[in-house]
């Protein structure tokens, strides 16, 4: 049953092989711009991706995953801006670094539970927005540019768009299989289960604490993984990469998609990004029809239309699109 | 005593100006069916609370297989072999009854820090899960969600999560709480065969049950337990009538 040709299946397929081929139909078409959107998408996609892990199968909200994209990112900016451009420095200590501020915060997050866990979440990402804000020697809130990409030793030039963006990809598919094989995993059963009814976890034996602690770090890491990317994508961090509207950004493409799913957030990753670059445009081709004039105005409340479709999911697809793709298999 | 598995020593716990658990002293020999029946309100659901170490009490102690169990937390607890079902059934709601039962026994097949192998593929987690549902009567139901499984179905379910920790002693919250007669009957059937083997502490409110499966039952009235004897004893008991049972429900179990 699962393995069926199902429209979901069919669907979600159909995404990952236009990820797969956005590169070759950029240079054909010369659209240098769609290269950038979905190198962009697909880095954020893991973003989402980990987000998921916590928020949809551990039943974790953190509203402050933002940090770490802003962690990794300033990991790989200060030690570039300090001559250290090698990758193989680079990329662990940004990882290092998430895992030890996810370690921190979610030990003491994770006493907490609802409400008081988003919020906690939300106040330790604000403190690290503001340490980023102090940094006067990193350009503080102005930012800071990254002169050269992360140097693998020539092995793998990330300066390169079509190389970056298969690095990207792969990093989007290695994140979404490692999440996948630990969701259906031992530990990832206890996770769901402590999600589900973490009183009767105990009661069966389990110490949940350390079982979401560990999760908790696992989600900031690949976080981090999503942060490095984006600072080399860019070539700039700046305290806004952290700010609370990107990590609620993340979690709109959490409910988007579908937190029921793996892959769920990778689709409402693409189409929160897509609508947000789309519907300006869309806007404005609409106002021109109907008034006859060009209404550069218009183009401001595209948020107007994405807010209520954003309510209709959440309202009557609980799944998210993922959900309603299943749902059509059903009839 | 030697073979005593569960001893209650004075445990009190207060909550504000309220005496929930008044004193409470019982012990519970190896082997036993030991029943706990009081009215609405009498303290029940706190001494379970204390017994699994989701309350703390004031005073007094816990003892479990000889050792002190009093600030042990719940998980260890459940480590030691003292198993719990809940009063309103408290399942996995997204799993499947077998998922449900497997992950109880992944609680005591050692730490549950693995990511990589399918957990649902695992035979060491399965068959055990499989025996568990099985004793209960629920073979049939293995591969069905929690959320589509009827009242009595689930309740099933909660001694087969419970069976599945491997434990020496049961302690079983209302079991037949919200059951039609029919279901009620397999249930009494269940915990007679269960009562061969495990050790129980039942609070129930279906005396018709308690009389048939307890060998011994304590009064619990106010946080206090005001009589703990054999079934005969406790029918016969003044206080117990006076206090408890009421006039109608004393002619109905004499009767």
């Amino acid at each position: 049953m699962k393995h069926a040709l199902t429209v979901r299946n069919i669907v979600v397929g159909a995404l990952l092989i236009f990820l797969a081929l956005v590169p070759i139909y950029a240079q054909t078409t010369g659209n240098i711009f769609l290269m950038t959107l979905f190198t962009r998408i697909v880095i954020l996609a893991i973003a989402a991706v980990s987000l998921n892990l916590i928020m949809g199968f551990g039943g974790m909200v953190s509203f402050g995953h933002a940090a770490y994209l802003g962690i990794a990112g300033y990991a790989v900016g200060i030690l570039a801006h300090e001559g250290i451009g090698s990758g193989f420095i680079q990329w662990p200590v940004a990882l290092i670094a998430c895992a030890l501020f996810a370690l921190v915060t979610g030990a003491l997050s994770l006493r907490t539970r609802g409400v008081y866990f988003i919020m906690i979440t939300l106040a330790f990402a604000q403190m690290i927005y503001y340490v980023g804000v102090s940094l006067d020697r990193y350009g503080a809130d102005d930012g800071l540019t990254i002169y050269r990409r992360s140097d693998f030793a020539g092995l793998i030039n990330l300066s390169n768009k079509t190389v970056f963006y298969y690095v990207c990809f792969v990093c989007l598919m290695g994140t979404c299989y490692l999440v996948w094989r630990i969701v259906n995993s031992r530990f990832g059963l206890v996770i769901q289960g402590a999600r589900s009814n973490e009183r009767r976890m105990r009661a069966i034996g389990f110490p949940t604490y350390r079982y979401r602690l560990t999760c908790y770090i696992i989600a900031g890491v690949l976080c981090g993984l999503s942060g490095i990317l984006l600072a080399n994508h860019t070539d700039f961090i700046s305290p806004a990469t952290m700010h609370w509207t990107r990590s609620g950004d993340l979690i709109v493409m959490a409910v988007l998609g579908g937190m029921g799913s793996v892959l769920g957030p990778v689709i409402g990753a693409v189409a929160l990004l897509v609508l947000e670059e789309w519907l300006p445009h869309a806007i404005s081709v609409v106002g021109e029809f109907v008034t006859g004039k060009p209404v550069v105005a218009a183009k401001e409340y595209w948020a107007l239309i994405l807010g209520p479709m954003l309510l209709l999911v959440v309202l009557f697809a609980r799944g998210g699109i993922d959900g309603l793709l299943e749902k059509i298999r059903r009839g | 005593m030697a073979d005593t598995l569960l001893a209650v020593e004075g445990i009190t716990k207060r909550f504000g100006g309220v005496l929930a658990s008044d004193a409470i002293t019982m012990s519970v020999p190896k082997g036993e069916l030991h029943a706990i029946i009081g009215p609405n309100g009498a303290g029940k659901t706190t001494l379970i609370g204390q017994l699994t170490g989701e309350i703390t009490p004031n005073s007094g102690r816990i003892m479990f297989t000889g050792e002190d169990i009093t600030g042990l937390p719940t998980h260890q607890r459940s480590m030691m072999g003292l198993a719990r079902s809940f009063q309103i059934t408290s399942l996995f709601q997204d799993f499947t009854a077998l998922d449900n039962v497997a992950l109880a026994v992944q609680a005591h097949a050692g730490h549950s820090f693995h990511f990589w192998r399918n957990a649902r593929r695992e035979e060491a987690l399965r068959a055990p899960a499989r025996a568990a549902l099985e004793r209960v009567g629920l073979s049939h139901r293995a591969n069905t969600v929690i959320a589509s499984m009827s009242h009595g179905e689930q309740r099933q379910l909660e001694i087969a999560m419970a069976l599945a920790t491997d434990p020496h002693m049961l302690l079983l919250d209302e079991p037949m709480a919200g059951m039609g007669p029919e279901e009620s009957a397999r249930m009494v059937k269940t915990l007679l065969d269960l009562k061969k083997q495990y050790t129980i502490l039942l609070i129930e409110h279906d005396m018709e049950a308690v009389f048939a499966l307890a060998d011994r039952i304590s009064v619990l009235v106010y946080g206090r337990v005001i009589a703990t004897g054999l079934p005969d004893e406790i029918r016969a008991n003044a206080d117990v009538r006076q206090a408890y049972l009421g006039e109608q429900e004393a002619v109905a179990i004499n009767g």
